[in-house]
């Protein structure tokens, strides 16, 4: 138990301090790394309390492909230019009272949440019927999802397909006058239709452009 | 008490599989420089030691011995953590695989999750590296290869899935047991393939190393390093192509499994048949790196994104199918 409770304040240790140099440190480089460093100890966090498959998928998906695409931007916007002039700026005393607003909308939130599941966890339908028995946490959460919540699970699916598709068509643009590689084309070329013998007579010469 | 023995238990076993992986990284690129030079008609490193043994010690002492220079314009603590990022993530990964049916350090409910998610976590010591470094070779190096590994492991997970849905459990030594009657080889065969390809491309290895492309970018993202922070640039990406083949021994291989259950099989203990299948899959990577010429990069998209992504897409609707209707859907 001992160890558990190290382990789980050492983890929560970094995950805050990281929390708080995502938006402390001036390199916005640096920033995207202390977020990382907050997915991962979360992740780790998640694995501490039985829950492997979200600490995992966790890993697989923000650590392994959203902050990548995050760093990519970072990296090549050179964001960190533009932060330290808004920051520089006179007039930066205005977006305070916006981030307050919303910092504490969320904050007041999760307090709701957290402290009714502590007080009145009967008001919170949450079936506990899987996390309690054998079957491992994969299982249960695969479980729900496919029964209870298939509807939920496919809408929300659909959700992102649609983002997805939109995301293309809004990016995508066709131009005109660009050479494409048509890989069937060049690859049922045939000799006959590449190359053509011909007998030159002296003197005269050929035509090739026909 | 109890607490330091578990400790030292833990400490002696990660050490006794560490130690081989780390000595059989260094063997592995010898073998590379010599099959390479085999297919070429030339005949490699076989000088240091008989056959050439000891070539890959002595470069790892010439590493050692040359000075580690650090770039006066670089991001210096990313500079340095990218190569340890590295090298710790291809070995953290050894943890999970498993040698036996007991013989495996850390036998995780979601070991082939864990194995993905290491895997895909690979590309930051590429990205650290190629931006820490403030110069323009590595740089473009980097977002190349963080592109492609990106889009190489998309069609990576949805292959692990089709072995999934015969298995039906993330854990590694069930997926080995669930390959008793039958080596997923032969079942998803086009799958193996796929996930063959892939894994050239998730470990950059030639035909897909663009993010080292000599001839256009000097050395990739290792441009600015040198002495024992390239080295381990070095090992870290030769230990994740031991993995990549190891991860394809047990998904599709049969991994420890002998390849019949008959006497004069049955001797060799299940570690060995690992080894043995690992180290055929990396012949395989040796003999790709010396006889196909270097994609294009637009065609290396192409293939991951329109060729690999919606072949095994479908073909997971297939072994989804084939299962459901002929009742064989591994259920527990």
């Amino acid at each position: 138990m001992i160890a558990h409770s190290i382990f789980f304040y050492t983890f929560s240790l970094i995950a805050i301090i990281s929390a708080i140099m995502v938006t402390a440190s001036k390199n916005t480089v640096h920033s995207v790394f202390f977020l990382i460093l907050d997915f991962i100890s979360i992740s780790c966090l998640f694995i501490m309390i039985g829950a492997e498959f979200l600490g995992m998928i966790m890993l697989i998906v923000y650590v392994g492909a959203v902050a990548v695409l995050f760093l990519f931007v970072v990296m090549m916007l050179n964001v960190a230019q533009q932060k330290n002039q808004w920051f520089a700026a006179k007039n930066s005393s205005k977006h305070i009272p916006v981030g307050l607003i919303i910092s504490t909308l969320i904050f007041v939130e999760i307090i709701i949440v957290i402290g009714g599941w502590k007080y009145k966890p009967e008001i919170f339908d949450i079936n506990n019927s899987f996390t309690q028995s054998s079957v491992s946490n994969t299982h249960s959460l695969g479980q729900i999802l496919y029964t209870d919540y298939i509807h939920v699970f496919q809408i929300s699916g659909m959700i992102l397909l649609v983002a997805m598709i939109g995301a293309i068509v809004l990016t995508f643009r066709q131009r005109a006058g660009v050479k494409r590689q048509s890989y069937i084309k060049q690859i049922s070329r045939e000799r006959a239709e590449g190359v053509e013998v011909l007998e030159v007579e002296t003197n005269k010469g050929v035509r090739i452009d026909d | 008490m109890d607490f330091l023995s578990i400790i030292f238990e833990q400490i002696y076993k990660i050490l006794f599989l560490l130690v081989p992986v780390l000595v059989s990284v260094a063997m592995i690129v010898w073998l590379d420089r010599r099959v390479w030079a085999f297919v070429q008609k030339r005949q490699g490193p076989n000088v240091v030691g008989p056959f050439g043994l000891l070539q890959s010690l002595a470069d790892a002492l010439k590493y050692i011995f040359k000075e580690m220079i650090i770039p006066s314009s670089s991001n210096k603590v990313i500079f340095i953590l990218a190569p340890i990022v590295t090298m710790t993530l291809a070995l953290i990964a050894w943890a999970v695989i498993p040698f036996g049916a007991t013989q495996v350090l850390a036998d995780i409910n979601v070991g082939i999750l864990y194995l993905f998610a290491v895997s895909s976590l690979g590309v930051y010591g590429i990205i650290m590296g190629g931006w820490a470094s403030n110069s323009k070779y590595p740089f473009l190096g980097a977002i190349r290869s963080a592109a492609q590994m990106v889009s190489y492991e998309v069609s990576i997970g949805v292959i692990i899935i089709n072995v999934l849905l015969c298995v039906g459990s993330l854990n590694l030594n069930d997926i080995v047991i669930a390959q008793q009657n039958l080596w997923f080889v032969i079942p998803l065969f086009p799958m193996f393939v796929i996930f063959f390809i892939s894994a050239l491309a998730e470990t950059n290895r030639p035909p897909f190393d663009l993010p080292e492309a000599e001839a256009e970018l000097v050395a990739g993202y290792q441009t600015e390093y040198s002495g024992m922070m390239y080295a381990m640039f070095w090992l870290g990406e030769y230990a994740n192509i031991l993995l990549m083949c190891a991860m394809g021994a047990v998904l599709f291989l049969g991994g420890w499994l002998s390849p019949l259950e008959i006497y004069p099989f049955t001797l060799i203990p299940g570690a060995m048949w690992l080894i043995l299948k690992i180290l055929i899959l990396f012949f395989l990577f040796a003999l790709v790196k010396a006889i196909v010429p270097r994609y294009r990069y637009d065609q290396l998209m192409r293939l991951g994104w329109k060729v690999f992504l919606p072949f095994s897409l479908i073909w997971v609707v297939l072994t989804a199918s084939f299962l459901f209707y002929f009742n064989l859907l591994p259920v527990n």
